[in-house]
């Protein structure tokens, strides 16, 4: 109890110190690229919670992603709502299609299963595309409201993604510490022995499902605001699959703090290549360092901090 | 006569045209040894498979502890008591072999998670294992893991215990060892399904034998009965 106490705590400076940086009156870039990457933290940890925890690996990232920043546009045009609205909003609409996609897993598993996801990204791009009120295939240009609580409105998502980040890392470390991660990891070990041990694993699979696409939409909701033109490529960029995915098998799947180690790692990685070589340079870095770990280090950043120490 | 513990009605399993299991009735008493042997491909894995609720039926009805269990989920059966360990080990592989009983400790026998580690490191103790407690299943032994799985079946803490084959493959004296270990959980009052090849160890063990073959039941007795069975002779070795 007093440990969540402490970690409560420390989740409280951290958005603290976000505020602290957001009155900083300094080059408006770095609210730009720490935004992306405290985004990736966001999505890193949503995807671990089914992909590291549970061992449903989901190449459907941007699904969820585009659902909640598209959830967050319908909203804004049909009702301006206000920006706490679209990200809870956003965030109910992806854990349905998470919950939907738990139903999945009682005929799908592995490659299968990844294989589904990937399609269900397709399909609902297909959608969006073909949905004149979101702004189809053009996109849709999206004005801010005036006048955000406090500083300008860069600074003001910068805060509210720390706070989105802080949520999700500290969700993530409870699961992965409480019976239900005990439970996640019997299931990715084995399922058909977790659920003959009393692991009810089709109830945990739809717990990690819904949790990870909530996650992932509380990422997407406030996307429209921080770009201001949203149309279905960006939104449904190849980008957050392999990121969502590269990020936490960097890092370390096992723990919470494996995908926070992976998206500053490569979040900061891709914002440098951006601003200084070209912003094609992303994902051939991505791939670079994911090939790299995947025959080197399999077990990511954290596999390799413990096997020195036990050396 | 006491009531039946399980009692299997009527079951029947097909996958597609394949009858694999037809209209096999079982009835295990509380407190009984009881073995359940077949040919290769008999369905005695199948059987299992439904019992334990890995499989759903296709007809006939499963009786557990006075409760109609047909349409439970696997984990409700193992919360029940009803608790199966599986022919070829399925340790969970990213776990010690203490926390591999932690799993049964918390989720089936509903112990606090702190008061989980020690009674364990007891199932542990009285197996034979303690001192591979901090170990990872990958490095065990064959007959280390078999242990392990009746370990982890014991965490669940069962009324009945369906063992499915946990001596294939095993030495003379290593099955003697297993041997000894499920003879002492049914001094301690737990019911015990034996599924095994291995005749000398059923034979010995089992109060009470069925047979099946070709997914029907072919004949049930004491082990002296079933050795004088012609119709059990003819499943194994043909005409």
């Amino acid at each position: 109890m007093r440990r969540t106490g402490l970690i409560l705590l420390v989740g409280a400076a951290v958005v603290a110190a976000g505020i602290l940086l957001a009155s900083l009156r300094v080059n408006p870039y770095f609210y730009f690229a720490g935004y992306v990457i405290l985004q990736y933290i966001v999505i890193a940890t949503a995807w671990n919670i089914l992909g590291g925890y549970a061992g449903y690996v989901n190449f459907g990232t941007p699904a969820f992603f585009a659902l909640g920043a598209y959830t967050a546009v319908f909203l804004i045009q049909s009702m301006r709502a206000p920006l706490p609205v679209l990200i809870l909003a956003g965030g109910l609409v992806s854990a349905l299609l998470g919950l939907g996609i738990g139903y999945l897993t009682l005929r799908l598993r592995g490659v299968f299963f990844s294989i589904a996801t990937l399609a269900l990204s397709i399909v609902l791009q297909t959608m969006i595309v073909n949905w004149e009120f979101v702004g189809g295939s053009r996109g849709l240009s999206v004005i801010r409201p005036s006048g955000p609580p406090f500083g300008n409105y860069v600074t003001f998502l910068f805060t509210v993604m720390v706070l989105l980040a802080v949520v999700s890392v500290v969700t993530a470390r409870f699961i992965e510490r409480s019976w239900i991660g005990r439970g996640l990891a019997a299931l990715r070990d084995n399922e058909e022995a977790a659920e003959c041990m009393g692991v009810p694993t089709l109830r945990l699979k739809l717990f990690a499902t819904t949790i990870s696409g909530f996650l992932l939409g509380i990422a997407g909701a406030p996307f429209p605001y921080y770009v201001t033109f949203v149309d279905p490529n960006s939104a449904f960029s190849l980008d957050y699959a392999v990121n969502a995915l590269a990020m936490p098998m960097i890092g370390g799947t096992t723990s919470w703090v494996g995908p926070v180690i992976g998206a500053v790692l490569l979040g900061t990685a891709q914002q440098l290549a951006t601003v200084t070589i070209s912003s094609e340079m992303n994902l051939f870095i991505v791939g670079v360092v994911l090939v790299a770990f995947v025959v080197l280090a399999p077990e990511g950043i954290l596999g390799l901090v413990r096997r020195l120490r036990r050396r | 006569m006491p009531p039946a513990l399980l009692e299997v009605n009527r079951l029947t399993k097909r996958f597609g045209g394949f009858m694999a299991l037809h209209e096999v009735t079982i009835h295990v008493k509380a407190g009984e040894r009881f073995g359940l042997i077949g040919p290769n491909g008999s369905g005695k894995t199948t059987l299992i498979n439904c019992v334990s609720g890995s499989l759903p039926a296709d007809g006939g009805r499963i009786v557990f502890d006075g409760r109609d269990i047909t349409g439970l989920a696997a984990h409700r059966r193992t919360r029940l008591g009803l608790v199966r360990s599986f022919q070829i080990p399925k340790p969970f592989s990213s776990m010690t072999v203490l926390e591999n009983l932690d799993i049964p400790l918390e989720y089936a026998a509903h112990e606090r998670s702190d008061a989980a580690d020690a009674d364990a490191m007891e199932i542990l103790r009285a197996i034979g294992l303690e001192s591979k407690a901090h170990l990872r299943p990958a490095g065990l032994t064959q007959i280390e893991m078999r242990k392990l799985e009746l370990a982890r079946a014991m965490a669940a803490r069962p009324k009945l215990l369906i063992s499915d084959e946990a001596m294939a493959g095993l030495s003379h004296a290593e099955v003697d060892d297993i041997l000894a270990i499920l003879f002492g959980l049914s001094e301690r009052g737990i019911t015990i399904i034996m599924i095994e090849h291995i005749m000398r160890a059923v034979m010995r063990f089992s109060e009470r034998i069925v047979v099946l073959d070709a997914g029907e039941l072919i004949a049930e007795g004491t082990p002296d009965e079933i050795v004088r069975n012609p119709a059990v002779e003819k499943a194994y070795l043909g005409e």
